[in-house]
């Protein structure tokens, strides 16, 4: 599958240990609601990804897009449908081995009890090891080569990311782009085949934001991820899924979705697409509706 | 030891850690004998360090010294001042590690073993066996009931964080104790207004912690339970450091979330139930000895919690040391030295840390 892609997958970025794979993804008539009688938060939804392909998930606020990634991470347990990975549903694989093929980096910020960044991206490990280990890792034998290869997991999540001046620094003192990168070495050092990101470039600068869109662009990995710029959606995604209300209004080719009448349609507002020169690229821009206008 | 199969050697935490901790528990270690040693030589009754071990080794094996001592010194030593230096030691240790336990699984760095309602359940069954039932059993029936009244609370936090909205968040099982601390306490309060005003004082006396009740026949029961809960803990150093991150994050590193942290809580309340039973309510340990340690040996919890338990007990122990001496032949209650030199701490430590 990843030879399709026309993309060299041999060496993954954790140094080469394993050859590193891309899942697939499906979701099938996936449906959630917090409880018996309370609102749906997403409708019906379905839809596949190839291994190695990035999905962006865009819609207004309370679209849903949140509520789908928690269903796609095993947080959520779907009201219907199901969640495959590799074939296999989720939520028939336990807690543990989900962890060890999906990893995500989410909005919620760490509380500061004084862990490193180097601690902090060790924690990715966790999904696989068991039993007595701290963030330090344990020290006889028979764990030893387990350990060293662990060691060098972090090591190349903490160097892809650039984080090796800053891996002895306590998080709370380390600025939110720096902050975004450690969780995002820390999900690498998961090894997933799916990487989940919501809204990765929020509170970002122009220069990390950019940084984030190439990590994703380059990681041979599956990846799902939450972007409010549909232009940036545009850039770095092979497909995007449009969400209005809890439903799903468009899945596909981002130029195909993304037409100015379905994102007219879902955001209320007019969408124009223009051609930017010299780049000759299209780019969306958005206006309010003039008062009055019916949606 | 482990071969260095990566091609970068670098020195960051993953393998500088492991010497440093240990020179820290070594330390502790010392710090903890140096503080036992000092609680049971100081007293009302100054006995020389030479004796207080020579004590303990003809204990252990008798004849194997020269008595040089008094019996008195050695009834002091042994009957007296051992026991409730050993309680001090399963106290502090045990409140430390619950408060830095809770302080993960809530991600609140106020969280403490008091907060949650179990010591209030505490102090409901020791005033009602001071108060009301009387002493049924003899010595053992106040700590029982304390016992028996904290892991009750417990159980009511836990059904109204699950009453309340299913799986019970971090948010909810503090609202959840809060209110059921109130709860308990108002009951306590109704059975104080409601018993011999004469016996009062001694329910003030319990509720401002003590340890000078000691005795070594009961000493078995705090050390079964520290050692037994204390080493859970301990093993899911790694799960704790997840749940810094935040719940769904340690979610998708495969912790379940909500289980682990209704189980951390009953651990918790476990230690909590018997420190309270047999101190009464020593607050501040529990909440401010884990902050300090984190200054010292960082955030991981494999390094934390046995950072806490060692700094726990020597705290306690100095303390003990200091109610017994500061008012000298009086017995101050413990819980006014803690609760003192905990919050000028704090207060000094806020300081310090603008961040907490």
């Amino acid at each position: 599958m990843p030879e399709a892609l026309g993309i060299s997958r041999a060496d993954c970025m954790a140094g080469g240990h394993r050859p590193c794979t891309a899942a697939t993804l499906s979701v099938q008539d996936l449906s959630w609601s917090p409880g018996r009688g309370r609102e749906t938060l997403l409708h019906t939804t379905s839809f596949a990804l190839e291994a190695g392909r990035v999905l962006g998930i865009v819609g207004p606020n309370g679209a849903g897009k949140t509520t789908l990634l928690r269903l796609l991470y095993r947080f959520h347990r779907p009201t219907a449908g199901r969640v495959l990975i590799d074939g296999e549903d989720i939520w028939t694989l336990s807690a543990r081995s989900v962890a060890q093929r999906v990893a995500a980096v989410l909005q919620e910020q760490p509380s500061d009890f004084s862990l490193t960044a180097g601690e902090i991206v060790t924690l990715g490990r966790t999904p696989h090891r068991r039993g007595f280990t701290g963030a330090a890792g344990a020290h006889d034998k028979g764990t030893c080569n387990k350990n060293s290869r662990d060691k060098d997991i972090v090591d190349a999540a903490l160097d892809r990311l650039v984080l090796h001046g800053l891996a002895d620094r306590h998080l709370g003192t380390l600025s939110g782009g720096e902050r975004q990168r450690v969780m995002v070495a820390r999900a690498l050092a998961q090894e997933p085949r799916l990487l989940i990101l919501d809204e990765p470039t929020n509170h970002l600068d122009i220069r990390h934001q950019l940084e984030v869109l190439a990590l994703i662009r380059d990681l041979p990995l599956t990846i799902v991820t939450s972007l409010h710029d549909l232009n940036l959606a545009s850039g770095v995604c092979d497909a995007v899924l449009l969400l209005q209300s809890g439903r799903p209004i468009g899945f596909g080719r981002p130029s195909a979705v993304l037409s100015e009448a379905a994102v007219s349609a879902a955001f209320h507002v007019d969408a124009r697409r223009e051609r930017l020169t010299p780049s000759n690229a299209d780019h969306l821009v958005f206006h309010l509706r003039e008062k009055g206008t019916p949606p | 030891m482990c071969g260095t199969t990566s091609i970068r050697a670098r020195n960051h935490s993953i393998n500088s850690s492991f010497g440093g901790t240990l020179v820290f528990l070594l330390a502790g270690l010392a710090l903890l004998l140096l503080s036992l040693s000092a609680a049971i030589s100081v007293g009302a009754v100054p006995v020389p360090l030479s004796t207080v071990w020579g004590v303990l080794l003809n204990e252990l094996s008798p004849g194997l010294i020269d008595r040089t001592w008094s019996k008195g010194h050695a009834a002091i030593v042994w009957e007296i001042r051992f026991p409730r230096a050993l309680l001090a030691t399963m106290v502090g240790a045990g409140l430390a590690m619950v408060g830095a336990t809770l302080q993960a699984v809530t991600r609140n760095p106020l969280a403490d073993p008091h907060l949650l309602g179990i010591s209030s359940g505490g102090a409901f069954g020791a005033i009602l066996a001071l108060l009301h039932s009387g002493l049924f059993i003899g010595l053992l029936t106040v700590p029982l009931l304390a016992f028996l009244g904290a892991l009750g609370a417990t159980a009511l936090v836990l059904g109204v964080s699950r009453f309340a909205g299913g799986a019970a968040s971090a948010g909810r099982l503090v609202l959840a104790g809060v209110a059921v601390s109130f709860i308990v306490m108002a009951g306590a309060n109704l059975l104080i207004f409601l018993g011999d005003p004469r016996a009062t004082h001694t329910v003030v006396f319990w509720m401002l912690g003590g340890l000078g009740l000691a005795q070594w026949d009961q000493l078995i029961y705090p050390l079964t339970i520290l050692l037994c809960c204390g080493a859970w803990l301990i093993l899911r150093a790694r799960e704790l450091n997840a749940m810094t991150l935040g719940d769904e994050t340690a979610s998708t590193l495969g912790i379940p979330v909500a289980r682990f942290r209704l189980a951390v809580f009953a651990v918790g309340a476990l230690i909590t139930g018997v420190m309270v039973a047999f101190s009464g309510i020593i607050g501040f340990v529990g909440l401010m000895v884990p902050h300090v340690v984190r200054m010292l040996v960082g955030g991981d919890y494999l390094r934390v919690l046995p950072g806490s338990a060692l700094a726990g007990a020597a705290f306690l122990l100095w303390a003990d040391i200091a109610a017994r001496t500061v008012m000298a032949p009086e017995d101050m209650p413990i819980g006014i030295v803690t609760g003192l030199v905990g919050g000028v701490f704090f207060v000094w430590l806020l300081g310090q840390k603008q961040h907490i």
